[in-house]
């Protein structure tokens, strides 16, 4: 049983994000990368197969020179191979990120490919399942619950306030929710094999795509803007229970124009 | 004339909210464009949704009747989709941003080889291109970003757009696809749904949410109570859902789900950064939290300083009096 991870490295949920000079672009000075949180829980799985069935875990990246950290961290919880394919993946669309994947995993032996629900970035959710559409495999998205069985599988996905259970044949793309295993740490002896572990470098060129195919297509940025701070509204004493609550009810009422 | 086609679900017979809203910004676009406005709807029932897509402003519905597509899948209706597309030529397609729009919208760009602005609140047509917003970095940032080729794809984030019945609005009339179900590799198994009538976060339009103020999960049923009588979903910090008190499905912010309500209770929690980036784009937002310098007073518009576990029960009170008259 042999899996991919696609993975993604991205500011680290606490960060405070801003605008680089170009107004297209976050400032990355002074950033913390971390692996995308929702592919800790697609990275997890995997090893989790692999334990089980045997067979490797080849976790991939597209992006910039700082992405290879992101595959380090990968390797010390698990996975067994990397593979980076650099490039300023920022300027790249969703379509063109998967372009580059696609074509990486076809390289690669995959039974399951795994992705993060989404990444906690540009928050697109799509790359995913463009890749399993570029590979002519099925996809389930954001699942909750995972068996593999001989040839197939069966998913529980995550739909509004239901959950679906999908069988589908291999190979295919699962897309990682949150809930899907309890990610584990890197053991300090998984953090020293890790470094003995080369990483497959390549570029887009090397995996026969052109330029034109990835960088500046279809989905592009004209401009970041900061959302409007907004100035705190008014502040009242809740110390009276019954005054503070008719108070909440007539806001709801006059402004909200509910109830 | 550049067309907008717009894939809309059903639910129990009726258009879904969010495509409703679809409908009625994409009817914008078409004024902008000069083309037509149509829905696309598919599964057995389809035609039936000629008025309901009417009503919203659609020109013409494609109705793509088959019992394959009775319930979502994948492969089957991106390949009705795709026949609609082919049919219609539209220059934009929008769907709501709902699980299997966020599904299906991928799928379909990968084969048509274009691209997809996710879960956008704002939609333009200028310059004879699609142009969005959307929030990126979980609501920290807005991205402005165009869209080219044909079709341009959007999803549409629940709640941002308002759905708008057309004043003489008539039915729209049916075009039929013809359609041949496709050979897939996936089939549903079977759908669970486990908390029945429980509204959920995605497209409710009042949430009530509770974080570690609540102090155990039992407490939660503060929070039930008051978005059960005011006829809300029940939110959610990352704190209790990693605590084990909710579960995931209820998780407001970076890692849950960033959503933009009318009204948005927040009752004991503090305001992480993750949070207020998933929820600070609701349209009223009320805080209650005992500690007056906590960070979600910044984007409250009321701020209540108090004790949740008294003010939230008089609360209730006040909503059943005010819901009784």
């Amino acid at each position: 049983m042999n899996s991919v991870v696609c993975i993604s490295q991205v500011p680290d949920t606490e960060s405070r994000i801003k605008i680089a000079a170009d107004g297209k672009h976050i400032d990355e000075a002074g950033l913390k990368f971390i692996v995308s949180p929702y592919d800790e829980f697609a990275l997890e799985e995997a090893i989790r197969l692999k334990e089980g069935k045997g067979g490797d875990v080849t976790v991939v990246t597209f992006g910039p020179d700082r992405s290879a950290q992101a595959l380090r961290e990968c390797l010390a919880r698990g996975a067994t191979k990397a593979m980076h394919i650099k490039g300023d993946s920022v300027d790249a669309d969703s379509l063109g990120v998967a372009r580059v994947l696609a074509a990486a995993i076809r390289t690669l032996p995959h039974d399951i490919v795994f992705f993060g629900k989404q990444g906690v970035g540009t928050d697109n959710g799509l790359v995913g399942p463009m890749v399993a559409e570029l590979l002519d495999v099925p996809q389930v998205n954001v699942v909750t619950h995972l068996e593999v069985g001989d040839g197939k599988l069966t998913a529980h996905r995550e739909i509004e306030g239901a959950e679906e259970i999908v069988e589908c044949s291999l190979p295919a793309v699962i897309t990682a929710q949150k809930g899907l295993n309890e990610p584990r740490y890197a053991s300090l002896k998984g953090i020293m094999a890790a470094k003995k572990i080369p990483i497959d470098t390549r570029s887009v060129a090397d995996l026969g795509l052109t330029d034109s195919d990835v960088f500046h297509q279809r989905v592009t940025f004209v401009g970041l803007e900061t959302p409007a701070e907004k100035s705190g509204g008014r502040k009242i004493d809740g110390a009276d229970p019954s005054a503070a609550a008719q108070e909440i009810i007539k806001y709801i009422r006059e402004e909200a124009k509910a109830l | 004339m550049p067309g907008i086609l717009v894939f809309c679900e059903t639910k129990d017979g009726k258009l879904k909210k969010v495509s409703r809203e679809a409908l009625s910004i994409g009817r914008k676009l078409a004024e902008k464009t000069g083309g037509d406005l149509a829905a696309v709807v598919v599964g057995s029932q389809a035609a039936s949704l000629a008025a309901d897509a009417g009503h919203y402003g659609a020109k013409k519905l494609y109705a793509v009747e088959s019992a394959a597509l009775d319930s979502y899948t994948t492969g089957q209706t991106t390949a009705a989709v795709k026949q609609a597309v082919d049919d219609f030529k539209p220059s934009v397609l929008l769907m709501g941003g709902t699980s299997n729009g966020r599904d299906l919208a991928p799928r379909l760009a990968a084969r048509l080889g274009v691209g997809v602005a996710s879960d956008v609140d704002q939609l333009d047509w200028t310059d004879g291109k699609l142009r969005a917003r959307r929030s990126i970095y979980s609501g920290k940032v807005f991205g402005r970003v165009e869209i080219s080729g044909t079709p341009a794809i959007a999803t549409t984030r629940p709640n941002a757009f308002s759905a708008e019945v057309v004043a003489g609005g008539g039915a729209a009339d049916v075009v039929k696809v013809s359609f041949t179900p496709v050979e897939v590799k996936s089939k549903l198994l079977e759908t669970k749904t486990p908390e029945a009538g429980e509204l959920t976060i995605a497209e409710a339009d009042i949430i009530v949410s509770g974080g570690r103020g609540l102090k155990e999960a039992q407490n939660f049923s503060y929070i039930r109570d008051l978005a059960h009588a005011i006829g809300g979903a029940v939110g959610a910090s990352r704190a209790t859902v990693d605590a084990g008190w909710i579960d995931h499905q209820h998780q407001v912010g970076q890692t849950g789900r960033v959503v933009s309500p009318n009204v948005y209770i927040a009752a004991g929690i503090s305001g992480a950064i993750q949070h207020l980036a998933g929820m600070s784009s609701s349209k009223h937002i009320i805080a209650i939290n005992k500690d007056p310098e906590a960070p979600i007073f910044r984007v409250a518009d009321l701020g209540v300083v108090g004790d949740l576990f008294t003010i939230l029960p008089a609360l209730t009170e006040e909503v059943k009096k005010a819901k009784a008259h």
